[in-house]
């Protein structure tokens, strides 16, 4: 509230005449505030729709975090629930799958992270060398598209893509000299087609991002650097991808951070029986015991130990990315 | 120009290698799509062999006819259109008014409004506490269901804010305050026809999300009456499919199992062109639109 204070009192001040500045002691300050909050009641009409979402769709459920720590049944209520203490968690680590989840989890984030997190930015260093036409306007247009088609269809396309019978993936193999491979019920395979599917759908969306960020290079860098004898290569090293480094740094943070909760409605659609050994992931396990079986406080528990590990990386990380380099979310 | 400036050998051939990576990953993108606009007219038995891989073949149109004769999709389209509408002019409703309060310096409390919006990008209940309050508000198995639970996106308030920060002069707004105009006033006169841009902008961002989401269908409806397309697409394209692949059955079965299949294959490309043809009319034209969108977001992210 502090900040605002300030700035509420720094726009009175300039309405003010000379005359009654001299006068600025504490006391009137609140006075000032008031005035201002009532002469502007009807812009907290305006916001009254967006905090009542937040606080119903987003900060009771906060506060119903607390069934993770009891026994919820819902003819009592989370209130008249009776308290457990860490009892769900315990019998989540002890659980046989616990490591697992874990390491489907973090498996899947790495791979994607590693794949999927330099690609957009190779594509738009590339992109920002092409002259403005018909050839990169229609590089772009094509690249961009993927991301509109919806996750079901995604998965629908992955799965007739990559049918051993029918799929035209296979038939190349085949055509190839190699013997078809059941993508979609091998586990060893989920994680490669999770994450180059992802590629396919997103990269190209993922580079408007950074083209942003190269548009605001000055060209003049760039001219003096050809007249220094820089060649293209040697001008994108080292003109671009500094220019890029703060954004890169920014979404590195947000996907860290996001590591332990990737797009699950993805995995969801491809899972199934035979691959659930490497698809099955936290948030899908959440889904499955939560909503299916109906174990509301034990699923909760399970979500809530995933949020606070997802908390605890943001944190981590943007305190470290805020020493070493200057460039944090906060 | 002189020599220095003029283009050297390798640069030469590095531009050469950077136009062909970027036609190389053009390609890679349009292959899928281009065979799934193929396979979606071509004769099932052709595509499901491989002998259909770019261009249709044996061209037919019964797909797109067991399609249109389907109800069940017919419906989930109509469905869809109705939370699209409905779910885009809340966002909207939601959204910009707020967006355009925060964007004001003069208003107090902003920061700690902003605050209480960002915070939920990063920390939030969880899948089981927020399905536990949609249900305790009486929502499942409503419409409300897949509309309210997703009101307004943080991300959407900051880029319109932005919007309105960097592009309403704040001359306008004084000379308003002076003549003695209300903020209700203000806004309907004089901020929202110059807002048409983000507004359209923030419209296609919801109106997107609204056609092609799943996820809260999936957890909150159980009446297959109320099924947007895309549970209903969930159904033919990835449960049935699974199906199919993971059973092991013989004789009469198996028989009926293949007609099935083959039926299943003849509207499998087809659903997705259908169900994804509203987003494919529009894009052309609004991917600028887009783009400025995310653009605007990144000024400030």
């Amino acid at each position: 509230m502090d900040s605002n204070t300030a700035t509420v009192l720094t726009e009175e001040e300039k309405q003010q005449t000379p005359k009654s500045r001299k006068v600025p002691t504490k006391l009137p300050k609140p006075k000032k505030k008031n005035k201002k909050i009532l002469q502007n009641w009807q812009l907290y009409i305006f916001i009254l729709p967006a905090f009542l979402y937040f606080f119903i769709f987003h900060y009771i459920p906060m506060y119903g975090i607390q069934i993770a720590f009891k026994d919820f049944i819902p003819s009592s209520g989370i209130w008249g629930s009776e308290w457990v203490g860490l009892e769900h968690f315990k019998r989540f680590f002890d659980s046989y799958y616990f490591w697992d989840l874990i390491k489907n989890t973090l498996g899947l984030s790495v791979y994607e992270l590693i794949i999927g997190f330099p690609l957009p930015i190779i594509l738009a260093l590339a992109l920002n060398e092409a002259k403005d036409g018909l050839y990169k306007r229609t590089v772009q247009t094509v690249t961009y598209a993927p991301h509109f088609i919806s996750v079901v269809v995604m998965a629908g396309m992955i799965i007739a893509f990559l049918s051993p019978a029918t799929g035209i993936i296979n038939h190349g193999l085949t055509l190839l000299g190699f013997d078809p491979i059941p993508f979609m019920s091998d586990p060893k395979w989920f994680k490669t087609v999770y994450v180059f599917s992802g590629v396919w759908q997103s990269t190209g969306w993922g580079t408007i991002i950074y083209l942003a960020a190269l548009s605001g290079v000055d060209p003049q860098h760039h001219e003096a650097a050809i007249v220094d004898g820089a060649t293209r290569l040697q001008r994108i090293w080292h003109i671009n991808i500094p220019a890029l480094v703060p954004t890169m740094i920014i979404l590195l943070i947000m996907n860290l951070g996001n590591i332990m909760a990737m797009g699950f409605e993805k995995i969801l659609l491809l899972q199934n029986p035979l691959n659930l050994e490497s698809s099955n992931v936290i948030a899908t396990f959440v889904y499955q015991a939560g909503l299916l079986d109906a174990q509301y406080s034990f699923a909760a528990a399970v979500g809530l130990f995933n949020s606070v590990i997802n908390a605890i990386l943001l944190i981590t990380v943007n305190q470290i990315a805020k020493k070493r380099s200057e460039t944090s979310l906060w | 120009m002189n020599s220095a400036i003029s283009e050297t050998m390798t640069d030469k051939i590095i531009k050469i290698l950077i136009y062909v990576f970027l036609g190389f990953a053009t390609l890679i993108v349009l292959y899928p799509l281009v065979y799934i606009i193929s396979a979606s007219i071509s004769d099932p038995a052709d595509v499901n062999s491989g002998k259909m891989w770019l261009f249709p073949k044996g061209i037919t149109f019964e797909g797109y006819r067991i399609i249109f004769e389907n109800g069940a999709i017919w419906k989930g389209y109509l469905n869809t259109l109705f939370y699209t509408v409905l779910g885009t002019t809340i966002n909207l409703a939601v959204t910009i008014p707020a967006a355009y309060a925060l964007s004001r310096k003069d208003f107090a409390g902003r920061n700690l409004f902003m605050a209480m919006f960002v915070i939920t990008m990063f920390f939030s209940g969880g899948l089981i506490p927020t399905y536990l309050v949609v249900k305790s508000l009486g929502l499942i198995d409503t419409i409300w269901a897949m509309v309210l639970p997703n009101a307004a996106a943080v991300w959407n308030i900051v880029i319109a804010r932005v919007f309105f920060q960097s592009t309403i002069p704040k001359e306008l707004e004084e000379a308003a305050i002076i003549d003695g105009a209300s903020n209700f006033k203000m806004f309907f006169k004089i901020i929202l026809p110059l807002s048409m841009p983000i507004i359209a902008v923030m419209g296609l961002f919801y109106g997107v999300g609204h056609w092609n989401g799943y996820f809260n269908a999936l957890i909150y409806l159980s009446d297959k009456e109320l099924f947007p397309l895309q549970l209903v697409l969930r159904e033919i394209l990835v449960l049935q499919e699974m199906a199919s692949q993971n059973t092991d059955v013989t004789g009469s079965m198996a028989e009926a199992m293949h007609s099935k299949q083959q039926l299943a294959a003849v509207i499998k490309y087809g659903v997705m062109i259908v169900s994804t043809l509203p987003i494919i009319i529009i894009y052309p034209f609004l991917q600028r639109f887009f783009v400025k969108g995310v653009m605007i977001g990144s000024l400030k992210g």
